[in-house]
């Protein structure tokens, strides 16, 4: 089985070639890129049944053995992350596939799209199954490139300029990230996670709490932690419609996973407890408030992104293993209802023809189906009950209220603040988008109207597109698995439990690494 | 471990500097303050295999504590890999906002792969027909020479003076 685990790389890298080398047939390419994140979900698939019933599938990489060669580790946490993205990234290819046909691709003159998705995939992927920092920072420069180019796709003004802030801000957090991984092979000879677990608590406090900071402060500016997020609303509402739902989706659960990952692996103590609740506080409470101000749908789902990325940091920063395991079934709720939305929003851009609140109306008439895609997505991210946002929620706070603390009380609070008002801006948009009769849109009054703000690029301009079948399909089927983790919600959460279990016991990951001792 | 004064100093200078610059507003100061930061980081790394002097790992020496660490050396092998890849995007990146500042979204428009041959083509055109005014011209010149001999030749000159610009008026507009 520990050959499947360098396939989940190898496949997409090749498949990029494959498009690449296709450049000029572009329905090989959509061939060779739905094929090889079909084999991805098959493989991880695979590989998550057999990691759920063996334990960890570890390879070294040349036969060369850990610490000195690279050693790719699947154990359940990555293989939750390998399924899910993967899912994700093939529904959203799906959609784009859809939006290619309809544009007969005239976005991109050059078919650069298919075989930068790949690498941003195999990126993405490497990250997951890293058993060392130097291979995670590798996995994340390969999606980091890749992502520059998605979002500078066609080269226009508006994406150059959030380009640049996105590429500057990545690049000087990678340099930290780079610096850290210096610093850490300084201080303990490897930069294998398995045996820095060992390592790392030998340290003296002070120089931990500094190689943790770094860490911290690196991967948080790619998870968008608040203060570190205000470069996010601003780039990726620009990119199209497929790449921002992506970005969305992965891109900030890629830096919650590697905190996850370092956090409780290499820093088990949890010093950074208590600044993390605060961090984890704000990043809530001020992503939501910024949400509320916007009368861009793009932008205010930008916002409410931001802002539950403060509830999974809340559920590492308290620890436990049922916080753990909460976090755990967080983040893949969230990275389905986050990547739905942004689709939804697409489709709302092409039949509304701009996704500005002040402009868009009757769009329930014009299409229910979208409607009811929203609404639903809607009610699940804002943690309406019966749906995996409420059950994600309850989970974590019922972690919180096991810790106990006046802190975590106050948490609790803000958690709830936050999904009330999450809801409360989708329902309006919803309200201002779908609900409100396409008449009323022209000379409409409202206070609140007039209050929020629109994007500072947007240009005013009303221009529809059609939509092709295969988008809204797309979309569909990705909400109905965002509803199906709310049916099979038990069994999912036993997997996260048995996830967060494997990661409160280090020693499953060590042994696997190092079946006969760490050197 | 112990590492040379030398290098941390550089180093120190190069993170300094590096992002000194990269707090600039323009694009090219960013991308030098990359290129100095990810060297100083590098130069971190490089710092991280131990005291300067020691020998590489060669297959034949015996194994002692005063041979270098490869591993560092490795990694920043691979970073600079890396930081080469970022800068080339960067540079097309910057190449491309300076495009678009000079030019802006107008500027964009595809060229058209057969300009060269239309304008070729529209030049034997045009040149067909400025020879033949020319030789209307010549003949007209002829014959108003020919039939009043005592208006002045200065006639004929100025005509031709004034069907010059014209004909390059014409060529001028359709390149």
């Amino acid at each position: 089985m520990n050959v499947l685990v360098p396939l989940v790389v190898a496949i997409p890298l090749l498949g990029a070639a494959l498009a690449l080398a296709l450049g000029r047939r572009s329905r090989y390419q959509v061939l060779v890129s739905v094929l090889s994140l079909t084999a991805v979900v098959v493989i991880s698939a695979v590989l998550l049944v057999l990691v759920d019933q063996n334990g960890p599938a570890v390879v070294h990489v040349g036969d060369w053995q850990a610490p000195w060669g690279i050693v790719l580790v699947v154990d359940r946490l990555s293989a939750i992350m390998l399924i899910i993205s993967a899912l994700m990234l093939l529904g959203v290819l799906l959609f784009a596939v859809g939006q290619g046909i309809v544009d007969s691709n005239r976005e991109t003159p050059v078919s650069i799209f298919h075989p930068t998705y790949l690498v941003l995939a195999a990126g993405l992927f490497n990250a997951f199954i890293a058993g060392d920092l130097f291979n995670m920072y590798v996995g994340f420069e390969m999606l980091l490139s890749a992502s520059y180019v998605l979002l500078t796709l066609g080269g226009t003004g508006a994406r150059i300029r959030a380009g640049v802030t996105y590429i500057v801000v990545s690049l000087v957090s990678s340099i930290l990230f780079l610096s850290a991984i210096a610093l850490i092979y300084g201080a303990t000879g490897t930069v294998t996670l398995a045996l820095l677990a060992e390592r790392i608590p030998e340290l003296p406090g002070d120089v931990q709490l500094i190689l943790g900071l770094m860490l911290i402060v690196a991967f948080s500016v790619k998870a968008a932690v608040f203060p570190l997020s205000f470069w996010l609303p601003d780039s990726y509402p620009t990119a199209p419609a497929p790449v921002t739902a992506v970005f969305a989706g992965l891109l900030t659960k890629v830096g919650v996973y590697a905190i996850l990952r370092t956090q409780t692996l290499l820093f088990p103590d949890n010093r950074l407890s208590v600044p993390l609740m605060i961090v984890a506080l704000l990043t809530m409470v001020v992503g939501i408030l910024g949400a509320l101000a916007q009368a861009d749908i793009k932008r205010l789902l930008s916002f409410t992104l931001v802002s539950h990325i403060g509830y999974m940091i809340f559920g590492i920063a308290l620890g436990t293993q049922a916080a753990i395991a909460a976090t755990i079934f967080y983040v893949v709720h969230h990275i389905m209802i986050q990547t739905t939305l942004f689709l939804c929003a697409g489709l709302v851009e092409r039949i509304g023809g701009t996704t500005s609140l002040a402009r868009l109306g009757g769009m329930l008439k014009a299409a229910p189906l979208v409607a009811i895609l929203f609404f639903i997505g809607a009610l699940n991210l804002g943690g309406i009950p019966p749906f995996s946002g409420f059950l994600g929620k309850v989970a974590l706070f019922d972690a919180g209220v096991e810790v106990g603390g006046a802190l975590s009380y106050v948490l609790l609070a803000g958690g709830a603040a936050t999904s009330l008002l999450t809801l409360y801006a989708l329902a309006r948009a919803w309200n201002m988008a779908f609900w409100r009769p396409r008449r009323d849109v022209e000379n409409y009054d409202s206070a609140m109207l007039n209050a929020l703000q629109d994007d500072p690029h947007d240009e005013g301009t009303v221009t529809t597109k059609t939509t092709s079948p295969l988008m809204t399909v797309a979309t569909a089927t990705m909400l109905a698995l965002t509803v199906s983790l709310t049916v099979f919600a038990g069994p999912a959460f036993d997997l996260a439990a048995r996830a967060a279990a494997d990661i409160e016991a280090p020693s499953t990951y060590i042994d696997a690494v190092f079946p006969g001792g760490t050197p | 471990m112990s590492a040379s004064l030398t290098l941390v100093i550089v180093m120190a200078v190069m993170y300094a500097a590096g992002i000194y610059i990269m707090l600039e507003r323009s694009l090219t100061r960013v991308l030098i303050g990359f290129l100095l930061v990810g060297n100083a980081t590098n130069l971190l790394i490089f710092i991280m295999s131990g005291r300067p002097g020691s020998s590489p790992i060669v297959t034949g020496t015996a194994l002692d504590d005063t041979m270098v660490d490869p591993v560092p050396q490795v990694l920043m092998l691979t970073a600079i890999v890396i930081n080469f890849g970022i800068t080339a995007l960067l540079l097309a990146l910057i190449y491309r906002s300076w495009w678009l500042a000079q030019l802006g979204d107008e500027g964009d428009t595809l060229t058209d792969e057969h300009a060269a041959e239309t304008s070729e083509d529209s030049e034997i055109t045009f040149q067909s027909s400025t020879d033949d005014e020319a030789a209307v011209q010549a003949s007209l010149d002829a014959s108003e020479q020919g039939s009043d001999d005592d208006s002045s030749g200065t006639d004929a000159t100025d005509r031709a003076d004034e069907n010059q610009p014209s004909t390059t008026d014409q060529e001028g507009g359709t390149r």
